[in-house]
């Protein structure tokens, strides 16, 4: 099974919180941590637990700045065995459609069985695979926690619906699957699986290379476009409790009592 | 004029929540639009339905085949890209539904996208100006999209307030007849239900729920210690169930429990909408977290920064010494 899988490098959840710069348009990215998208972690563990048992190959591609490549050897480092750079000055600013369009150039350029994102990245938009699927007209199913071979032109999905139930659903090959968290268990990638591929050529495709003509990417392409960030002011939130943990303490045990918690 | 056409979503032959959130949604998009209702489906579920919404909706379009019967993104985006014009402002609930279906559709209508919509700050000509969140709901966002080719918009459920159903007689057209072949690559097999854990976390007054702050699995302990000195149950957000730390009948959120509770302690849990879509019934909410940020300090009652690992033995030994 040949198995691309679409990653994404972005800001760190777990490791920032998140300000807004001194324009207020934008998030302050001076110091801000970037690590793979969590998603794609375990798009890229299930690819590489499918090769496993039925062999192939695992490519994982991005569409990012220079600085992306570090999420690729990552990804590489985890076992995939190629990495693609998607890189050109005409693809920033693109919308999930000019993204679908680019990874679409590249994937009509190999020969893919299983296509992989994850179900959604740091703008929570769950966009890309589904535009991908339609482009290529390729089937598709959203927010995937389980893969079962079936026979070479069909796979088994389960998908994460409401109240935890899994609907299973029969789908034929090539298709585009975005991957839920919970699907498996990513493995640990340490410093020594990093140095192993920090040599290994990953080649980078810009629009000339991929046949993509530049006005129908990035901020020209694009139909949806970000104005800027901020935070909205919710009114009062929760009452904070201060003083020392004792005080704190004291104060909640009170709360707990009068609401019923005690 | 704006046409804008609402999908609803139905169980049993009754609609989901989000039909009267439509609605409003599309009167902050344009006060003018001609709003439509489209159901899709099979059988008489799907005609109890249609009459429904003609309670609320001026117009609704029923689409009727036997292969609709279980919503298939593929044939729903099919018979909806053949009976809907192609300038057609599309709302889909972001659900586990709406992200199967709406990214393929706005390819097939050749429309704009945006999805997970918050609010909207409406129509300046073709231009929509939307708000959505970023980051685990860390950040909002303001984004545009050109509407002038038709647009594809999911919006979050809960999000806007839901009008009175009405009592007004809209007219129901079926347009089955509009759609042409309906083949899928997918086919659906069956729904598994979700197991049923050891303990009911739905039935519990008092919830001590743990999230990514509790940072291994050894320190779960802690929380099942003040639970127990509470009277309550332990619950979770998803990542400790992603991490196999606790199973998935202990997760509250969109994708595991809704629960009622009086009191819910939300005790390293940042607070995503998916996590709070499962706290219903207004619980009297008490945040504990390190970071002042939190999203969830802007919903709950109470908060508390301080690290859970220090914060819950404290209060576990003061509520034992009461």
């Amino acid at each position: 099974m040949e198995i691309l899988v679409c990653v994404k490098r972005v800001p760190d959840t777990a490791e920032n919180e998140f300000e807004l710069n001194s324009a207020g348009n934008d998030l302050d990215r001076d110091d801000l941590v970037y690590s793979v998208n969590e998603w794609d972690n375990y798009a890229v563990e299930e690819a590489i637990q499918i090769v496993d048992n039925v062999g192939g190959s695992v490519t994982v591609v991005t569409v990012g700045d220079d600085e992306s490549e570090e999420v690729l050897r990552r990804e590489m480092a985890m076992g995939a065995n190629n990495g693609v750079l998607l890189s050109d000055d005409a693809f920033e600013g693109s919308d999930g459609k000019g993204i679908a369009a680019i990874l679409k150039a590249e994937i009509e350029k190999g020969r893919y069985d299983l296509i992989l994102t994850g179900a959604q990245a740091d703008e929570g938009a769950g966009q890309v695979g589904g535009m991908l699927a339609a482009m290529l007209d390729y089937p598709y199913a959203s927010l995937v926690n389980k893969i079962e071979a079936v026979d070479d032109a069909t796979i088994k999905v389960g998908r994460e619906i409401e109240g935890g139930n899994q609907e299973m659903n029969e789908i034929q090959l090539p298709c585009v699957l975005s991957i839920q968290t919970g699907i498996n268990e990513p493995r640990y990638v340490g410093i020594r699986g990093i140095r192993k591929v920090a040599s290994v050529d990953i080649p980078v495709k810009g629009a000339g290379d991929l046949g993509i003509d530049a006005a129908t990417v990035g901020d020209a392409g694009a139909k949806t476009k970000r104005v800027d960030y901020f935070v909205p002011d919710l009114g009062e939130g929760a009452e904070m409790l201060e003083g020392s943990t004792d005080e704190i303490i004291e104060k909640l045990i009170e709360k707990l009592k009068a609401k019923g918690g005690l | 004029m704006t046409q804008i056409f609402a999908y609803i979503p139905f169980k049993n032959g009754s609609a989901e929540d989000v039909a009267l959130e439509f609605p409003a949604a599309a009167g902050k998009i344009d006060p003018t639009a001609d709003l439509t209702a489209v159901v899709t489906g099979a059988g008489p579920d799907l005609d109890a339905v249609a009459q429904e919404m003609a309670k609320t909706y001026k117009e609704v379009i029923k689409i009727s085949h036997a292969d609709l019967a279980y919503p298939n993104a593929e044939l729903v985006r099919k018979a909806m890209t053949d009976v809907l014009p192609h300038d057609a402002v599309i709302l889909v609930p972001h659900d586990t539904f709406g992200m199967d279906l709406a990214p393929g559709l706005s390819v097939k209508m050749d429309a704009a996208y945006a999805a997970d919509i918050v609010d909207f700050e409406g129509l300046d000509g073709t231009t929509l100006k939307m708000i959505r969140q970023e980051l685990g709901g860390a950040v909002y966002t303001h984004v545009t999209s050109d509407i002038s080719a038709g647009a594809v918009i999911t919006i979050r459920p809960g999000s806007f307030a839901p009008i009175e159903a009405g009592s007004a007689g809209g007219t129901v057209n079926d347009k089955s007849g509009e759609v042409k072949d309906l083949a899928a690559k997918r086919k659906f097999l069956e729904v598994v239900e979700a197991e049923v854990g050891d303990v009911d976390i739905t039935k519990s007054d008092v919830l001590v729920s743990i999230g990514r702050g509790i940072e291994d699995e050894e320190n779960i302990e802690l929380a099942q210690e003040l639970a127990e000195a509470m009277g309550a149950v332990v619950s979770c957000s998803r990542p400790i169930v992603d991490a196999k730390w606790l199973e998935k009948s202990r997760q509250v959120g969109t994708s595991g429990q809704t629960v009622k509770p009086k009191v819910y302690m939300a005790m390293g849990i940042s607070g995503s909408f998916q996590h709070l879509g499962g706290v219903k019934g207004n619980p009297f909410i008490i945040a504990v977290n390190k970071n002042p940020k939190a999203p969830i300090f802007q919903v709950a009652d109470v908060g508390i920064v301080e690290d859970i690992l220090e914060f819950m033995p404290e209060l576990t030994e003061a509520i034992k010494s009461q």
